[in-house]
């Protein structure tokens, strides 16, 4: 499939333009979109990428610019309008109803009626038919809410089909598939491709987007930067692209962590074991003082699972947790953070903010938690630390006293990063601590880990980006399919060696 | 999840079957137990009193909760959306003591119905158009409908007033069917209950309704009219309210303006020990029916036992509880399997 | 301007208006007499009898800031009025000061017992507030029609009906009762952490779980503060009639709590609460009552303008009117910037 510039655009956009208070999320976008072709849109977060695919689906409306979709000029009012123009969505956290069947969801308001009434054998047989389409054979009515999130999303696209979709949006949907899952979706893209349709496809996994697109678009703080054809453009170049500068700050954090540390001793953490049916196999730990272990592997391979095991967030079945020498009982958080152990989690609106809370009362509240209620923090005591912490993250605005939900996401990852440091944790988890946020708060994130951890604090920085694991971490464990594979000492691999490892080492084996 | 269920569907036909069965049905399961539940109280009942089910009790069951049953039918439709709608009982005693004094004053009961019918939808209106269009939780805007109803009840009269209309008496006149018997009143309740149910299985509307009770953002992104639906459930359980109102009118022989004082809590909770869900998404109509009847049968064995009538609330309470806990028990399952 | 951004400030404002309506509407609404050293008139009225609906919506503030809602306070109240007089009257000397103590002692722990329950019922069970507290509001009253044999107990008891009606220097027993609970929940709330982790847990409970807060003992106080609270509420309403009615104590009286509260400025989604909001919120409640009163409406219509009251006020908090508010600012030339808070809740 070549991308000819000939053929008329399905869907062309021109001068989008959309403000939010205090930001210009898109400006002046031009973007064009050509049939039976796979698009990506690609950019860091907050280049502007949901807002583009939200104006495309009349979920924002514009400020100015124009959609042309098949030659009409159109105005979408809501996403009714848009799917009624033939745009369909299909976004990540997979917008279907859970209590419904399979089959209602793909037919939800086009169920086929005779007599006014629901034809239900008729509107299940037609689902069905969307579905087979799909190569899905499962219970059309059986309830959505029993099928993987993989099978989901090909509901969604089901669904799109239905609505007989001339532009499928597919936003990050493969950010919870396993490898399996992702070819059984591009194999329906390809075919969907061949029939006509126009894709859009956004996604952070640079590989997926070069085995999938035909062409790419790169925006960058709202703006476009280009427009590629795939074949035709380096990823290195991509990067470069999206984010505009050369990273001289990351090299320098990664000569800091290329360190020794001394596994004689007694390490802070020592876990053996550590397991939850269903959950992770068993799985043993390690964690000396001063080190950074770093977990790498896909989604869904058991990193997050397994330190919100270590963190009793879940709690585990097997095995045996020991800090610094000593048999201890770790079932809720707070058992955790008596003994010195903190988790900041992946989630980080709906598990780490408090949103409608300042930033001062954000920053005390792990510490406040600790003392329990009966014991205040003074007002001097809280300064001090909100004082110490603004100004060594860095954390903008400077105003400790408004709502966090008013922060950007990197600065509300500081403020949680302060939270936690306030504690005077021995062992600091921190999961996807640099998801979502700009590339200056990542690298003022991953310096500030570097520099503790030669201060003596325990990390365990679980990241989706290996560059980042390989560049903080001494030691690498790596796992796959909710199983702990191995260890790698991170000096002594490279990027693709990692990325080999993860895809293939077979037996569990411990590398040193 | 899916490697289970293919372990499932190699494994035996039963296995093949309970699979499917859970998979499809699961959401059934309360109401199963609120089947459950009636038929072992009416069997309880008749081999403890020997003379419980007369054609007479089970007539009067109908009968006497024909009102409660069609404010359940309209309550089902706010709940499934994951709203409330607390303003029931006043609509009902507004309504009714409407309908009762402008037949009182001389118009037509021909009139007069279609505007208590109005009446209840109007405030219904009101209430789905602040939950919509203005934010306001459904708890506080039905609060606002319960206020509002009772004090227009009060408004149009402070006592009770009779009403001797043909029309209305006619509507409580026993039919006798063999040894039981049914009045219109209960007839209409029946009806309400049908097209209730027919409207939530086999319309695209009733399909919304659980839809937005699942997911209301996914509903929207998924283009279908989440506001319309919105506001809609709230008019049909006014609606329900103004018809309510008229059957209790019709029953009792008169309008009184402290009639259904808490009766929006006996609602709320016969739509859910029939198996509604408060999370929404999830419940029947026909459910809803069986609650009723649970909660008559159980006010008349305690009447059967001469035992206080406070029993009643007392006794509902307790089974609302057992109900709650084990739906958050089901539906704490069913998050585990996603 | 800085003032009018104050989140009490629109609270209060309604308030002093309503006050001054009712002044301007009859004068004799702000009359206030001395006699034999105790105070009398309306705003006295107001005072006293704002006592149990001031003591119910301070346990529903902070109930609602977790994100909860109680909604068997009324019962409560009704349990433990009945429980009280039913003791007196069982007592060989209703009005001796010792029988007097052991009836209020158990009554409010009859309270505290319920409060429990249902914390119990939502922190640890899990089970959504509305539901949990709806049992209670179904079977309290069948209860309290139990203790009281289904009739109307009256009693003869001059230290009890003091509670409700006395004097203490110049003001009524009852306002320094409920003067008492708020500073002390106040002091408890504010001058401790509970307050904020309250708050925390309303707002994000998952983040407050990870971030160690305790989140089942503070949603656990919340409810049984609120069953005190109530407990002491069922106690002065039945000191102020002598008679322990199960069907009309606390009648409604969670729904004029939970009016309160909103009209405080506390959002009902749980979180930011603010116990001085509650304070106003009743006494506008109080206020309203006692204006429709003087009015000469019947009370029994005074639903219709708690219901206008009502719609007013949510109206007025919703964002929609809001923007109306802003395009009608804009289009009278006030210097009022317009922003797209709408815009910025989707893509939050």
């Amino acid at each position: 499939m070549s991308a000819d510039t000939e053929v008329q655009p399905i869907v062309k956009m021109c001068g989008i333009t959309i403000a939010f208070p205090g930001v210009l999320a898109l400006d002046g976008v031009e973007f064009r979109l050509l049939p039976g072709e796979v698009h990506s849109l690609m950019g860091e977060n907050g280049a502007g990428k949901s807002t583009l695919i939200k104006a495309l689906t009349g979920v924002y409306s514009l400020d100015s610019g124009t959609i042309t979709v098949a030659g009409r000029e159109r105005r979408f009012e809501a996403t009714a309008d848009a799917q009624a123009a033939g745009i369909s969505t299909v976004y990540q956290e997979v917008n279907l109803c859970a209590n419904l069947s399979v089959g209602e969801n793909v037919m939800l308001g086009h169920e086929k009626r005779k007599y006014g009434a629901i034809d239900w054998r008729a509107t299940y047989a037609e689902a069905e038919k969307h579905l087979a389409g799909l190569g899905l054979e499962i219970d059309s009515r059986a309830q959505l809410a029993r099928n993987s999130i993989a099978i989901q999303q090909l509901v969604a696209i089901a669904r799109a089909m239905v609505l007989d979709a001339k532009v499928l949006i597919l936003d990050e949907p493969t950010s919870s598939l396993d490898r399996g899952e992702v070819e059984q979706l591009f194999g329906v893209i390809r075919d969907l491709r061949d029939t006509g349709v126009a894709i859009l496809f956004v996604s952070h996994f640079l590989e997926q987007v070069y085995e999938i697109s035909d062409r790419i678009t790169v925006l960058r703080n709202g703006k476009l930067v280009g427009e590629h054809v795939a074949k035709d453009f380096p990823k290195d170049a991509l990067v470069a692209e999206m984010i505009g500068r050369e990273l001289d700050d990351l090299a320098a954090i990664s000569d800091r962590a290329d360190r020794a540390i001394d596994r004689s001793g007694t390490p802070v953490l020592k876990a053996t074991g550590i397991g939850k049916r269903g959950v992770l196999s068993p799985a043993d730990l390690e964690v000396y003082k001063g080190e950074v272990v770093g977990f790498a592997g896909l989604l869904g391979s058991g990193r997050t699972e397994l330190v919100r095991l270590l963190y009793g967030a879940d709690r585990s079945e097997t095995g045996e947790i020991q800090i610094d020498g000593k048999s201890v009982r770790i079932h809720t958080p707070r058992h955790a953070i008596d003994h010195g152990i903190a988790l900041s989690s992946e989630d980080r609106r709906a598990e780490g903010v408090v949103a409608d809370l300042t930033v001062a009362e954000n920053m005390i509240l792990g510490i406040q938690a600790r003392r329990g209620w009966l014991h205040p923090i003074s007002k001097t005591e809280k300064d001090a630390v909100v004082k110490e912490y603004m100004s060594a993250l860095g954390v903008r605005p400077a105003n400790p006293n408004v709502p966090i939900g008013n922060l950007s996401g990197g600065n509300q990852q500081k403020v949680l990063l302060a939270r936690w440091l306030a504690t005077a944790p021995e062992l600091l988890m921190l999961d996807e601590p640099t998801r979502g946020i700009d590339v200056g708060a990542k690298a003022d994130i991953q310096r500030k880990v570097a520099e503790l951890s030669e201060k003596g604090l325990s990390v365990i920085f679980v990241s989706s980006e290996l560059e980042e694991v390989l560049r903080i971490a001494q030691r690498v464990l790596v796992l796959r399919d909710r199983r702990a594979i191995g260890e790698i000492e991170s000096h002594s691999v490279d990027l693709d060696g990692l990325v080999d490892y993860i895809a293939n080492s077979e037996e569990v084996s411990v590398m040193r | 999840m899916s490697t289970t269920d293919t372990t499932a569907r190699q494994s035996t036909d039963v296995a093949t079957t309970i699979s499917t069965f859970t998979g499809r049905y699961v959401s059934l399961l309360p109401t199963f137990a609120a089947i459950t539940i009636l038929i072992a109280l009416l069997v309880g009942a008749e081999l403890y009193f020997g003379n419980f089910l007369t054609p007479r009790n089970v007539s009067a069951l109908l009968l006497d909760n024909a009102y409660l049953m069609v404010l359940a039918v309209g309550m089902t439709f706010v709940i499934v959306t994951a709203g409330i709608d607390l303003s029931v009982g006043s609509v009902m005693a507004f309504t009714g003591i409407l309908g009762a004094s402008l037949i009182a004053s001389g118009i037509p009961v021909i009139i007069v119905i279609p505007v208590m019918l109005v009446a209840g939808a109007a405030i219904g209106l009101l209430i789905g158009v602040l939950v919509q269009y203005f934010n306001v939780q459904p708890f506080i805007a039905s609060l606002a409908g319960l206020f509002l109803g009772r004090g227009l009840a009060y408004v149009v009269s402070l006592n009770s007033i009779r009403v001797e209309d043909p029309v209305l008496v006619w509507m409580r006149t026993r039919i006798p069917l063999g040894d039981f018997y049914i009045a219109p009143t209960g007839i209409i309740a029946i009806f309400t209950v049908i097209i209730g149910a027919l409207v939530m299985h086999f319309t695209r509307f009733g399909r919304t309704v659980y839809a937005v009770g699942g997911s209301e953002q996914s509903t929207r992104l998924m283009g279908l009219n989440v506001a319309r639906t919105k506001v809609m459930v709230y008019v049909i359980s006014g609606l329900c309210g103004g018809l309510a109102g008229l059957l209790l009118t019709a029953y009792t022989g008169a309008g009184y303006p402290r009639n259904g004082i808490g009766t929006e809590l006996d609602v709320i909770a016969v739509v859910v020990i029939g198996g509604t869900l408060l999370t929404g998404g999830r419940g029947y109509v026909l459910g809803s029916m069986i609650g009723v009847f649970v909660f008559g049968t159980i006010k008349t064995i305690i009447s059967f036992m001469g035992a206080e009538q406070s029993w009643t609330h007392i006794i509902v309470g307790v089974l609302l509880l057992v109900f709650v806990v084990v739906q958050r028990a089901i539906v704490s399952r069913s998050q585990q399997k996603e | 301007m800085k003032i009018v951004k104050h989140r009490l400030f629109w609270p209060a404002a309604a308030l002093v208006t309503l006050l001054i309506i009712n002044t301007i509407a009859n004068p004799n609404f702000a009359r206030v007499t001395l006699q034999d050293g105790q105070l009398y008139g309306n705003p006295i009225n107001i005072l006293r009898e704002s006592a149990p609906l001031m003591l119910v919506a301070l346990g529903m503030t902070l109930v609602i800031a977790t994100r909860g809602i109680d909604l068997s306070v009324g019962a409560i109240m009704a349990v433990s009025g009945a429980v009280a007089l039913t003791i007196l009257d069982a007592s060989e000397n209703p009005g001796g000061l010792g029988s007097v103590a052991v009836a209020v002692v158990v009554a409010v722990l009859v309270g505290l017992v319920l409060g429990v329950w249902n914390g119990f019922l939502v922190s640890v069970l899990g089970i959504q507030p509305i539901i949990a507290t709806l049992v209670l509001m179904l079977a309290g009253r069948g209860v309290a029609l139990l203790i009281t044999g289904g009739f109307i107990t009256t009693v003869n008891s001059a230290p009890y009906k003091f509670i409700a009606t006395g004097y203490l220097v110049v003001l009524p027993v009852a306002f320094f009762i409920w003067v008492a609970a708020v500073v002390i929940v106040s002091v408890l709330e504010r001058r401790t952490a509970l307050g904020m982790l309250t708050e925390a847990v309303g707002i994000n409970p998952e983040a407050s779980r990870l971030a160690g807060v305790r989140s089942r003992g503070i949603i656990w106080t919340a409810y049984i503060a609120s069953g005190v609270l109530a407990g002491i509420a069922g106690v002065i309403f039945a000191s102020n009639t002598m008679a322990a009615d199960a069907n009309s104590a606390g009648y409604l009286i969670e729904l004029y709590a939970i009016l309160a509260v909103v009209l405080g400025g506390t959002s009902l989604m749980g979180g930011k609460f603010s116990i001085a909001g509650t304070v106003i919120g009743v006494m506008t409640v109080q206020a309203l009552n006692s204006a429709i009163l003087f009015l000469g409406v019947p009370p029994a219509q005074a639903p219709v303008f708690f219901a206008a009251v009502v719609i007013i006020v949510v109206l007025l908090q919703s964002p929609r009117v809001h923007s109306y508010g802003r395009s009608v600012g804009q289009l009278l030339g006030v210097g009022v910037k317009p922003t797209r808070e709408d815009k910025k809740e989707v893509a939050a």
